[in-house]
């Protein structure tokens, strides 16, 4: 799994991934404050372009994305078979009521969810866990124990991946694989936690042993910038979140829902 | 703190003065009223059974045996005078996994990491990363990847980064136990020209002896509870207590704990053959082609090869648990015994009494609470009458001496009563074949012989044996033929995909 | 055996009780993360066939869903310090963003942020000192709520009100029955396997 390597140099992985992740909130919250098709699909146009533009466009429809993909549709399916009933009544069965307001809010779920995941999605792909780890303790000034601890257990995914595999296989080979799929992977999951808990105490005695944690102000051995290039990077999203509002309220479709 | 040479620091004194150590939860201590001293610049080689705490012993002198919740310490244990806990930085800790002590993604951000514990300013930390990356031969760019760096490799990065921090006590507890040979000799020789150049005082755990042998002046042999057994010289204690330590389950150089008898003549029966075998532990992503290869009923096939090389993937093909990338694996009529196909089509349940699977690390065999219950589980899956089951139990129980231990949790024994378990409970389900993926690694020479013995034991019952291994003595001593695996020529990092040759009859 | 000890042990007092251990910190983190991956084996498995039924459900999606809710719950059991259930919680969001993960990077942490706020909530009612079933169940079931809140407001927000209702309680149950059971069997499982015995959890169910 690539979170347990270096990335390779994708576009924008110098910058501050504090910047990055900034950058999504502005839209995220206009696309959460109203539910209507405009603001979403404009959105998503703007963000097709915006990662067109610096090089992020191959990502937009890599597999990386796939569960975006499915899952909007899906969310969207939910909205139409459940959403709040208005307007004319094309199919009922049950609870299932699905009408011409509960088709729009389907419709509307569906670009939110890929209007707000799309952007997110592709920006953590750019982000390489250390420098977040160094932005949020740097530029954030989070405490630093917490942040480095996390970053460390982090280590510890690729070897997890491989212990679950062998893991199946080892279950296999003691002829328990053949039924009972779920208290199976319960086992499973069990021993993968035995395992990691065990490397996660090694690793905290390593960590120890070279005196983290020990009461000393610790030093950087890397700076985290944050300069213009951060600073336009959050512009960027504040412009996008302005052009989606915009264009909802211009045609009227505007809806903040919790007001409705 | 030290002037700004290259590597060193002032090498540090160790002394333990009456020292104990209760773990939390433990009635009875690891370590207890031990009296010590280790003098600057000494390197000392320290041995003694499992359960002689001296892991715990050298913890304490790293002072990460943690705060008094976390248990009871007695008498006084210093560096230069202080509390070892108060003494962060003075010494450093190689601990035995590598894969447990990187800490961070870049090669030169784990190094650095102890530096920025300590408030090293920034401009003197990339320096001493250099010159420590330097000092234990580690040729990467700072930016490289941790995670693509062999065993060998990351142990001597923890070396580095112990190494940055210039410490005036170097401490390793079983710092080559899960390297194959190569590795071990990388590390060693990083070892041996780190404690050159910074003269600090070193203390290794580690029971293969001959390994550390060159490089120290002192061993000190631990008892039970950390009674100081015996303290000198390495010749002379190596002689004076060789009885001891043998028991002990210390490997004494150029000594093999045992030799298997020769097989009898005529007893071999073909039970699995591989045509051009193609393998792969991801599929599509093959590491290793074209193996030809039989494994006999009778025989104790031996596979080796350098790591990465696709050793154990082969050997999970081979046991029915991957799906072949290509050729073909054959199963004769004595293994299949009904069963349709190549094994890998096995239903999981058909596979117990075929062909049994040990895997390099037991935890990830064991699914049961106790190790009464984890014997129990593949005879219960076969439906055996309760009465055979635990006929077979008890007779597992006995010859493997895991009787007093029924009860207990198979994830608490200590590592060769894991090693036990895991054959045990392969051999539970009487398989023709056995699979064993490097079944002597990190063994003290104890739980090696009595390995050896076993394997041999089965091949005389007529089982087919294959097992992976480093271990030039145990191929020596126990195998019949041996499978040689190769890089194709040209590679030194890791393989696309290697060969196999040089099968060849002892 | 029973673990009935309400306190933490006898020693351990006052402001030091609460302090984090590196080695806390440390697992905390190991668990987030190795959650994090069974998450994701899980959904490699399931998520092909389950996604299209849950869609047709009406909000019964919600009950599966506290699969997601075991992080906070299990490492607060493990940790038993304050801040353990958001911080675990919080790493093991983090750790799903990083991997991808369908909702987003943001507001996967956001999300991770309120469902580990819930369990967090409800221990700290119990003043950090009782550790036992109900309240496991308890912190289960508020992780529940938490995350169905979000979620109804975030994602399903023009959901009629069969739809929320049930969508909530499955969440509860489903957070009680998941996050809470499981979380509290598995501590017992992982005190028993010796794998706490740095930790008060692991020490009180082995002296017993």
């Amino acid at each position: 799994m690539s979170i347990a390597s270096v990335r390779p140099g994708l576009p924008l992985a110098a910058v501050n991934p504090v910047a990055k992740v900034a950058a999504t909130v502005p839209l995220s919250i206009v696309l959460v404050l109203t539910l209507d098709p405009v603001s979403a699909a404009v959105a998503i146009a703007c963000e097709l372009l915006v990662f067109a533009l610096v090089g992020l466009g191959p990502l937009v429809w890599s597999p990386r994305t796939l569960p975006i993909w499915i899952a909007a549709p899906l969310t969207g399916l939910s909205m139409v078979l459940y959403g709040a009933p208005s307007g004319e009544t094309y199919w009922q069965f049950g609870v299932i009521h699905v009408t011409e307001g509960s088709l729009l809010i389907g419709l509307a779920t569906m670009t939110r969810v890929i209007a707000i995941a799309l952007p997110a999605v592709v920006l953590f792909l750019t982000i390489d866990p250390t420098d977040l780890a160094d932005g949020l303790a740097q530029t954030l000034h989070l405490p630093s124990r917490f942040v480095l601890g996390a970053l460390a257990g982090l280590r510890l995914v690729g070897s997890s991946v491989d212990d679950w595999r062998t893991l199946r296989l080892a279950r296999r080979a003691r002829g328990v694989a053949d039924h009972g799929i779920v208290r199976r992977g319960l086992g499973q999951a069990f021993a993968l936690l035995v395992l990691a808990i065990r490397r996660g105490s090694t690793l905290a005695t390593a960590m120890e042993a070279r005196g983290f944690g020990a009461p000393v102000d610790r030093t950087w051995a890397r700076t985290a910038r944050f300069g213009a290039v951060e600073w336009s990077v959050i512009a960027v999203g504040c412009l996008v979140a302005a052009i989606a509002a915009t264009a909802a309220i211009l045609a009227g479709t505007w809806n903040v829902v919790w007001a409705a | 703190m030290a002037p700004h040479e290259a590597l060193g620091a002032r090498a540090a004194a160790v002394s333990a003065q009456g020292w104990g150590w209760r773990h939390g939860g433990r009635r009875t201590p690891a370590v207890h009223d031990l009296d010590l001293e280790i003098a600057p610049g000494e390197r000392v080689l320290l041995l003694g059974a499992s359960g002689s705490g001296k892991s715990t012993l050298l913890h304490g002198m790293a002072g990460v045996l943690g705060g008094d919740d976390e248990g009871d310490a007695t008498g006084r244990l210093l560096i230069d005078g202080r509390p070892a806990a108060a003494t962060r930085g003075r010494s450093g800790l190689v601990l035995q996994d590598p894969d447990a002590q990187v800490v961070m993604a870049r090669v030169g951000d784990d190094v650095a990491f102890g530096l920025e514990n300590l408030g090293i300013p920034r401009e003197e930390i990339w320096p001493r990363v250099d010159a420590a990356l330097d000092a234990v031969g580690l040729d990467l760019p700072r930016d490289h990847s941790t995670a693509e760096l062999s065993g060998g490799q990351r142990q001597r990065l923890a070396l580095a980064g112990v190494l940055a921090m210039r410490p005036g006590l170097i401490l390793l507890d079983e710092p080559t136990a899960n390297l194959d040979p190569a590795g071990v000799l990388e590390v060693r020789d990083a070892v041996a020209r780190v404690a050159e150049e910074s003269g600090a005082t070193f203390v290794v755990i580690e029971h293969r002896v001959s390994t550390w042998l060159p490089l120290v002046d002192r061993v000190i042999v631990l008892g039970t509870g950390g009674a100081l057994i015996a303290d000198g010289a390495p010749g002379d204690v190596l002689d004076a207590r060789a009885a001891e330590l043998r028991a002990a389950g210390v490997w004494l150089p150029s000594e093999v704990p045992w030799h298997a008898p020769a097989p009898g003549a005529a007893s071999r029966h073909p039970l699995l053959t591989a045509d051009r075998l193609d393998v792969a532990r991801v599929p599509g992503v093959p590491v290793l082609r074209g193996v030809d290869v039989q494994v006999d009923g009778g025989g104790i096939l031996a596979v080796t090869g350098p790591n990465g090389v696709g050793k154990s993937t082969l050997a999970l093909t081979l046991a029915g648990l991957l799906r072949p990338e290509g050729g073909r694996l054959i199963a004769g009529p004595e293994l299949a015994k009904g069963a349709h196909g190549e094994p890998w089509r096995w239903r999981s349940r058909e596979l117990l009494t075929r062909i049994g699977t040990v895997f390099q690390s037991p935890e990830h065999q064991f699914l049961a609470g106790s190790v009464r219950a984890e014997l129990e589980v593949g005879p219960r899956a076969l439906k055996l009458p309760a009465a055979e089951v635990d006929a077979r139990t008890e007779a597992l129980l006995h010859s493997l001496r895991l009787d007093r231990l029924e009860g207990v949790n198979p994830f608490t024994l200590s590592g060769g009563e894991k090693r036990r378990l895991s054959v045990a409970t392969a051999l539970a389900t009487r398989p023709r074949m056995l699979v064993l993926d490097e079944p002597t690694f990190g063994q003290d020479a104890n739980t090696w012989r009595e390995l050896a013995r076993l394997i041999v034991a089965l091949r005389d019952d007529g089982v087919g044996v294959v097992a992976v291994t480093h271990d030039e003595a145990f191929v020596d001593a126990v195998a019949d033929r041996r499978l040689e695996l190769h890089r194709p020529a040209g590679d030194e990092r890791v393989a696309p995909a290697g060969t196999a040759s040089g099968e060849a009859r002892r | 055996m029973h673990a009935t000890v309400t306190s933490s042990e006898s020693t351990a007092t006052g402001s030091r009780r609460f302090r984090w251990r590196v080695v806390d910190i440390v697992v905390a983190s190991v668990v987030g993360v190795a959650v994090g991956v069974i998450f994701w084996a899980w959904g490699v498995v399931w998520g092909p066939i389950s996604a299209p039924i849950e869609a047709l459900l009406p909000g019964l999606q919600a009950a599966p869903a506290a699969v997601w809710l075991v992080a906070g719950v299990l490492g607060a059991l493990i940790i038993r310090k304050p801040g353990a259930a958001l911080y675990t919680e919080l790493v093991a969001a983090i750790v799903s963003a990083l991997i991808g993960s369908q909702w987003g990077g943001l507001l996967t942490i956001e999300a991770g942020l309120v469902q580990g706020l819930g369990a967090e909530l409800l221990f700290a009612l119990f003043l950090y000192r009782n550790w036992r079933l109900p309240v496991a169940l308890l912190a289960g079931a508020a992780a529940g709520l938490g995350m169905a809140i979000n979620d109804l407001i975030l994602w399903y927000v023009g959901a009629a009100p069969t739809f929320a209702i049930v969508y909530v309680i499955s969440a509860i149950v489903g957070g009680a029955l998941i996050a809470g059971g499981l979380s509290w069997l598995a501590v017992r499982g992982l005190a028993r396997a010796g794998a706490l015995d740095r930790f008060a959890a692991g020490r009180e169910l082995r002296a017993a």
